[in-house]
């Protein structure tokens, strides 16, 4: 036993229906330092956290807090004896206040002193420059402001153990650095921060250890010093690691004719979520991007193509030809398919087993009077979890039981299976392992390689010009820029988000 | 389910099929109702076994009829039986329940009797041919469906609020139909489909409810109904990005749940010949309800089993019979099915049934030591 360990947890195994999820598992955390805990998707990462928790009871092992075993029941338990999390998805109450929202489920006693609880609200967000109000009704806030509302909470709460499972993937870069220098304010104060990311950038950043996870198992713990970025990459996916940089051949943009009639038109498009009207078009065998900051209405324009929101205004042609697309089922009869941004809300169908959720879309478009047969439908599960390797107990698991990543996956193959000619993939890596992210980069390709079109929106820059022959720049609802070629690189794309002469 | 068995694969391989089979059996959805008929069954069983006596007597007119408590518990499920399909449905696209439908078969049945009454209030002829007033009476019913539906789809407004609109004024609607008279139908024909037909032995009503078993298990079966309902009730977000109109569906449950409601105050009618409109299916949507959450379906809508809300109804059905058989005054009886449905509710509980696998488990498997370890 070590003498500064906060945390120490030996053994933990879990295990669920068919999946042996954490097997034989040791962790220790020690005093005032930033533990990082790195695992691909499935690997163990949020069973884990789950269990040290109490969401989840473990079927084997032990858990000492400062040396003295403890055992967790419940959240609450967790909470009271100082572990203190903010989840991956914000599992806060949108229709509360952001108050309420901090301090539901701590009040002492059977009253609420309103007045006190609202200004001590008030002074926390102050003290960590959230910009939201405490009065506020927290569904109005944006996705990073409910995410650091959810850190306030967690850090009011006299914390020893900080977990913070993948609180960076709705965040963008400004929030992100203010949420560092909390997190190294709190190690200041002796706090044990567990911090649970994919962005291999932030680890090496912040974090003064790493534990790694592989496939429920343990594979070792690291001084950020020793192990080297490839290395930790390797140790992650337990093989060598090809070099993502390599996945885009020179020569692809070669094959696009941009002179012929583009795949999907639109002249003057335009929602009713606030953007302004855009033009915009894609070739066979094009992949583009939409690229901008959080909120810059990236998200707007594809949802308007898909006709996923109200279509205000303008024309669009497919193939040359005038259509008219108002709603999903029109533009998914047109060959477009669209993987939507906010994979628990608008993606999956979560009690439905995989099965049903890989089919859903073709299902749709085949018709409400020609359901697919059994075997049919099963063929297809079986293909598509063959095909992008997605890793569940049966086609007939519900979708809500698999990892994040794998839940992504089911999506995707959804979508392939609507075999489209145009497909619009809104972050399809975010909150994904590095492994699968590089598997669906590299997807993309291979289907602008088969003459599909694709366009490509994610927050990592790097990601987009690895796989992007063409990116359309956004800031303020507004189309600001198309950037093509040798402009495709870090440094333009940052000089036309930020503005200035382009 | 193959995946279990690779936790028992250091085990003999015939406890293996064992546990599984049970395994399997208590995790079915139809296991809740199931349990609960085998549990009422046992109970008569002991307590008079001639409770199952089904004895083949002569009616008044001469005809042969089958009777028994069975044959009463299958006769008077029927129209459960049928509402239960529809609130199945209801429940599964919009995550509430119609409690109008005790109120919307008073409606149909007024509708049938108006129809076949004409300006009389009791002629010595039908004024119509029974299946125009059949069908006149299902598109009424599916019109009152089709606006329940409206006003929760296109509305938004929560199923049981927007149901108490019809719950509400629905006896004074069928009232007034009728001019607030109690037509009575002389002709015996019309008593055939909620009684006997003259010479076949079982009741009319366990038929038709059979039809309408047929008819949706084959609608269930060549239609997308299933997967559009339990998509939209789980979630119509994304329902509609893969191209489902969440809104369309919940209001075709309603409509579909108003045909069933047509059916039922058809054979309602039938069986006396005449209506009472306080009365008629009084507190029935409370029973249908119960049955399609007896059946283990979530009430909060998405999967369901219609096999299991049908069985529910039987259930229910049973109950009430059998408490009447044991002289439980019809005052009284409410009370002693609360207490039953109580039961049935919390051991229905998937926390219950999770405690209950665990327990059977720990039984059967107790000297596998570490493979028991892993599957709890």
């Amino acid at each position: 036993m070590e003498n500064n360990a906060v945390l120490e947890m030996r053994g933990i195994c879990k295990y669920f229906p068919g999946v042996r999820a954490l097997e034989n598992v040791d962790f220790t955390l020690r005093e005032g330092e930033i533990h990082a805990l790195m695992g691909e998707n499935g690997a163990g990462k949020s069973t884990l956290i789950k269990v040290l928790t109490g969401v989840y009871s473990k079927d084997g092992g032990d858990i000492r807090l400062a040396g003295v075993p403890v055992h967790i029941r419940s959240p609450q338990d967790a909470q009271n004896m100082g572990i203190s999390t903010v989840y991956q998805e914000i599992t806060l109450c949108p229709n509360l206040t952001v108050a309420e929202n901090m301090y539901i489920g701590r009040t002492k006693g059977p009253l609420t002193n309103w007045k006190k609880m609202n200004t001590d609200a008030a002074k926390l967000l102050d003290s960590l420059s959230i910009p939201a109000k405490a009065t506020q009704q927290l569904g109005s806030c944006s996705i990073a402001v409910q995410q650091m509302v959810a850190i306030a909470r967690a850090v009011d709460s006299d914390c020893k153990v900080l977990i913070l499972d993948e609180p960076t993937s709705s965040l963008d870069e400004q929030e992100v650095k203010k949420l560092f220098s909390l997190m190294l304010s709190l190690k200041e104060k002796g706090v044990g921060i567990i911090f649970v990311t994919h962005f291999l950038e932030q680890v090496y950043e912040v974090c003064d250890r790493i534990t790694v996870l592989r496939d429920g198992k343990l594979v070792g713990e690291y001084i950020i010093e020793d192990l080297p970025r490839v290395q930790l990459v390797s140790k992650m996916l337990g093989k060598e690691f090809d070099d993502m940089a390599e996945i885009k051949s020179e020569e692809d943009a070669a094959h696009i004719e941009y002179d012929g009639i583009p795949v999907y038109e639109a002249e003057k498009l335009t929602g009713t979520t606030g953007i302004a009207p855009f033009d915009f078009e894609i070739h066979k065998g094009e992949v583009n991007g939409f690229t901008g900051l959080l909120g810059s209405g990236r998200s707007e324009c594809v949802r308007a193509i898909f006709g996923a929101d109200r279509v205000a205004g303008g024309t669009v042609k497919v193939n040359g030809k005038k259509v008219k697309i108002n709603k999903p089922l029109d533009a998914m009869k047109n060959g477009i398919s669209y993987l939507p941004e906010d994979r628990k809300r608008d993606g999956i169908v979560g009690d439905l087993s995989v099965r049903d959720n890989i089919i859903l879309a073709l299902q749709v478009m085949k018709g409400f009077f020609r359901p697919f047969s059994r075997s049919q439908a099963e063929a297809f599960a079986d293909e598509y979890i063959k095909l992008l390797s997605i890793k569940t107990a049966s086609s007939d698991t519900p979708i809500k039981s698999l990892s994040g990543g794998n839940q992504q996956k089911v999506i995707l193959a959804r979508w392939l299976l609507a075999n489209p000619v145009y497909l619009i993939l809104d972050e399809p890596t975010r909150g994904i392992d590095i492994g699968t992210k590089v598997e669906i980069q590299k997807l993309v390709l291979k289907l602008a390689a088969e003459g599909k079109s694709v366009t490509f929106i994610s927050s990592e820059l790097d990601e987009m010009i690895r796989t992007c022959s063409r990116l359309v720049v956004m800031r303020d609802g507004k189309v600001v820029g198309e950037l093509k070629g040798s402009d495709l690189n870090q440094n333009t794309i940052m000089a036309t988000i930020a503005g200035g002469e382009s | 389910m193959s995946v279990s068995e690779n936790h028992f694969e250091n085990l003999p391989k015939k406890s293996v099929s064992v546990i599984d089979t049970i395994k399997k059996i208590v995790q079915k959805q139809v296991f809740i109702p199931l349990a609960a008929l085998l549990v009422l069954i046992l109970f008569n069983l002991i307590a008079d076994p001639s409770f199952f006596k089904i004895s083949l007597d002569k009616s008044s007119s001469g005809d042969p009829v089958l009777s028994g408590y069975l044959i009463t518990i299958l006769d008077n499920a029927s129209e459960l039986a049928i509402l239960a399909i529809g609130m199945t449905l209801v429940t599964s696209a919009s995550g509430g329940q119609d409690i109008s439908v005790g109120a919307t078969v008073a409606i149909a049945g007024s509708v049938v009797l108006k129809v076949l009454c004409g300006s009389q209030s009791r002629p010595d002829q039908m004024q119509a041919p029974i299946i125009v007033a059949f069908l006149i009476c299902l598109v009424v019913s599916m019109l009152f469906g089709a606006f329940n539906g409206m006003v929760v789809s296109f509305f938004k407004i929560q199923p049981m609020v927007a149901t108490l609109i019809l719950f509400t004024a629905g006896r004074s609607i069928a009232a007034w139909i009728n001019n607030n008279e109690l037509p009575v139908i002389s002709d015996p024909k019309f008593g055939y489909y909620g009684n006997f037909i003259p010479g076949i032995p079982v009741p009319t009503p366990i038929f038709i409810a059979a039809i309408c078993m047929i008819i949706i298990a084959l609608v269930l079966k060549f239609t997308n109904l299933r997967l559009y309902s339990q998509a939209v009730g789980i979630n119509p977000s994304s329902s509609r990005l893969n191209g489902i109109n969440p809104q369309l569906v919940k209001f075709l449950t309603f409509v579909i749940l108003g045909a069933c409601v047509a059916v039922a105050g058809f054979i309602k009618v039938s069986r006396l010949s005449t209506i009472n409109y306080s009365v008629v299916a009084k507190d029935i949507e409370m029973d249908v309800i119960l049955a399609v959450a007896l059946g283990g379906n979530q009430l909060s809508g998405g999967k369901f089993s219609m096999t299991s809300s049908i069985l529910g109804a039987y259930v229910i059905q049973f109950l009430t019979t059998t408490l009447f058989k044991f002289k439980v005054s019809s005052s009284a009886i409410a009370a002693y099915k609360a207490v039953v449905v109580i039961v049935l509710v919390v051991l229905s509980a998937p926390i219950v049934r999770e405690k209950m696998v665990q327990m059977k488990k720990k039984g059967t498997a107790a000297k596998v030591g570490k493979a028991k370890k892993e599957v709890a």
